[in-house]
């Protein structure tokens, strides 16, 4: 019944964002900000996972391969395969409910902990509008760092299998363009884009309605990351069963 | 003015407004004191429209609000000033942004003039030069004072303090004190003050509102709050060890 109550009330917060705009200027200064927030902050531990993981991809790949009858390119092929399908656009927003979402969900809790969102409602301005649709509209930005996240993916594997000797650059290459499904990265994009409206909006949903003090905003942190990967590996299920099968 | 008819407030079963009515004064400090847990707040809360009561009526100027269309709602909204207990100041600006925001909100006023007004309002509150600072980088009465700047910042009709002189000491408590009840006759506005501060009620109690559980037991003036039977009021009062002695030290020397 409480979770009922709850997926109602992640709705009505969704009603309330999209009215009452703010202010033009004052919405767009928001945007550029929480751009800078989520989005760009968010290039150096993205770019640093996605390159070692796509290397680790492709050296574990690499290493189970011991069948002379299978083709050394399959290593790219396999690299190519996990890193656009699911490891940039799911696995990446997994560490992004951490790094993100929590701090969506801190600054919100911290906000409502304090008054602050209360002094914004008594000046008569749309709280949830003012902090979570820019953050929505940043969001839109998030299949950049996924886009980047993919080719420094399969960069970093290119780098371990052929610098590891286990396949030459031209045989990487040619992997990677065999069988290639253009279709493939408008799935991985359209699940980004679920995953990105998830990622503004559930921490967001933990912070603007959490109760207490300091303490249980570190809780909603949790509880929000929590949620969000559940949500987002949710979502991945249902798009990938809706698009690819 | 403010008029409150019968105003009750519950959350869950628990009743926390017991149909309180009363009139707040236009020109005037007035106060809802009272222990703590006896609603002041959440009156207060009802006052501004951050709860909504379940009976009653609150009008502004005779005008119910539950009467109010939308745009009636918003216009009313960029009249109230706030005062919150904690401050509530948005600390990732700076005082000067801070102040600027209802500007910025509300009008469409060049920079150079809203940063003019910010500057009239922090020497209005005796708090020049700290226009690059932020909260965290200020004193809790100077947090205070910056708060009261942003709430007169957009000429208010209506200002409303919570516990405006929580965790400061008695100098400062005074120096807030006197910088409401000025502001509120300088611009004839229409101030209401939670506190349990028996300073306040000495320092700026005009018109005085005693809650207890929930119910207005009490109202009057600061003179009358000495002078009342009600023993609610009396017990409240006399808590103090100072004022007990006051008071046994008037009976002697009468």
């Amino acid at each position: 019944m409480k979770y009922l109550g709850d997926i109602g009330s992640y709705f009505l917060m969704l009603k309330r964002t999209f009215s009452g705009f703010t202010k033009g200027d004052v919405l767009r200064e928001l945007i550029f900000k929480e751009i800078d927030d989520l989005v760009m902050n968010s290039l150096g531990i993205v770019s640093f996972i996605g390159f070692f993981v796509g290397g680790v991809i492709s050296l574990q790949t690499a290493l189970n391969l011991t069948d002379p009858i299978i083709p050394k390119e399959l290593v790219a092929f396999a690299t190519r395969q996990s890193i656009i399908l699911e490891f940039a656009p799911t696995f990446i927003s997994i560490i992004m409910a951490g790094k993100v979402g929590s701090f969506i969900t801190s600054s919100i809790g911290s906000m409502r902990v304090t008054e602050q969102i209360d002094a914004l409602e008594v000046m008569g301005i749309n709280s949830l509008n003012y902090l979570v649709f820019p953050k929505i509209i940043a969001l839109l930005t998030y299949p950049f760092l996924i886009a980047i996240a993919m080719f420094l993916g399969i960069f970093g594997g290119l780098i371990a299998a052929v610098y590891g000797g286990f396949v030459s650059l031209d045989e990487f290459i040619r992997g990677l363009q065999e069988d290639f499904i253009p279709f493939h990265l408008v799935y991985a994009f359209v699940k980004t884009y679920v995953f990105a409206f998830i990622l503004a909006t559930v921490p967001a949903w933990h912070g603007y309605y959490m109760r207490g003090g300091a303490l249980e905003v570190g809780k909603a942190s949790t509880k929000s990351f929590v949620w969000t990967s559940v949500l987002i590996i949710f979502a991945n299920y249902i798009i990938t069963q809706l698009l690819l099968s | 003015m403010i008029a409150v008819d019968n105003l009750k407030m519950q959350f869950g079963s628990e009743e926390i407004l017991k149909g309180i009515s009363t009139v707040f004064e236009q020109g005037k400090t007035n106060l809802i004191i009272g222990q703590s847990g006896s609603g002041k707040s959440v009156l207060l809360k009802c006052l501004i429209g951050l709860l909504k009561p379940v009976g009653g009526i609150i009008s502004y100027h005779n005008k119910p609000t539950d009467q109010m269309n939308l745009q009636q709602q918003r216009i009313l909204r960029e009249e109230i000033g706030m005062l919150f207990q904690g401050g509530a100041l948005f600390d990732s600006m700076t005082i000067e942004e801070n102040i600027m925001f209802p500007l910025r909100m509300f009008s469409n006023q060049s920079k150079s003039k809203m940063i003019s007004r910010v500057n009239e309002v922090l020497n209005r509150v005796n708090l020049d030069g700290v226009n690059t600072k932020y909260p965290a980088e200020i004193s809790g009465g100077m947090q205070k004072r910056v708060s009261i700047a942003r709430a007169i910042v957009n000429n208010p009709k209506y200002l409303f303090c919570d516990e405006p002189n929580s965790g400061l000491d008695p100098k400062t408590a005074t120096v807030i004190d006197n910088l409401i009840q000025k502001i509120t006759h300088e611009n004839d506005i229409t101030a209401i003050v939670v506190t349990h501060d028996m300073n306040s009620v000495m320092e700026i109690g005009e018109r005085i509102n005693f809650l207890k559980n929930g119910i207005l037991v009490w109202k009057g003036t600061q003179e009358d709050i000495f002078k009342t039977n009600n023993q609610d009021v009396t017990d409240f009062v006399y808590s103090s060890n100072l004022f007990k002695k006051i008071r046994d030290v008037n009976k002697i020397s009468s």
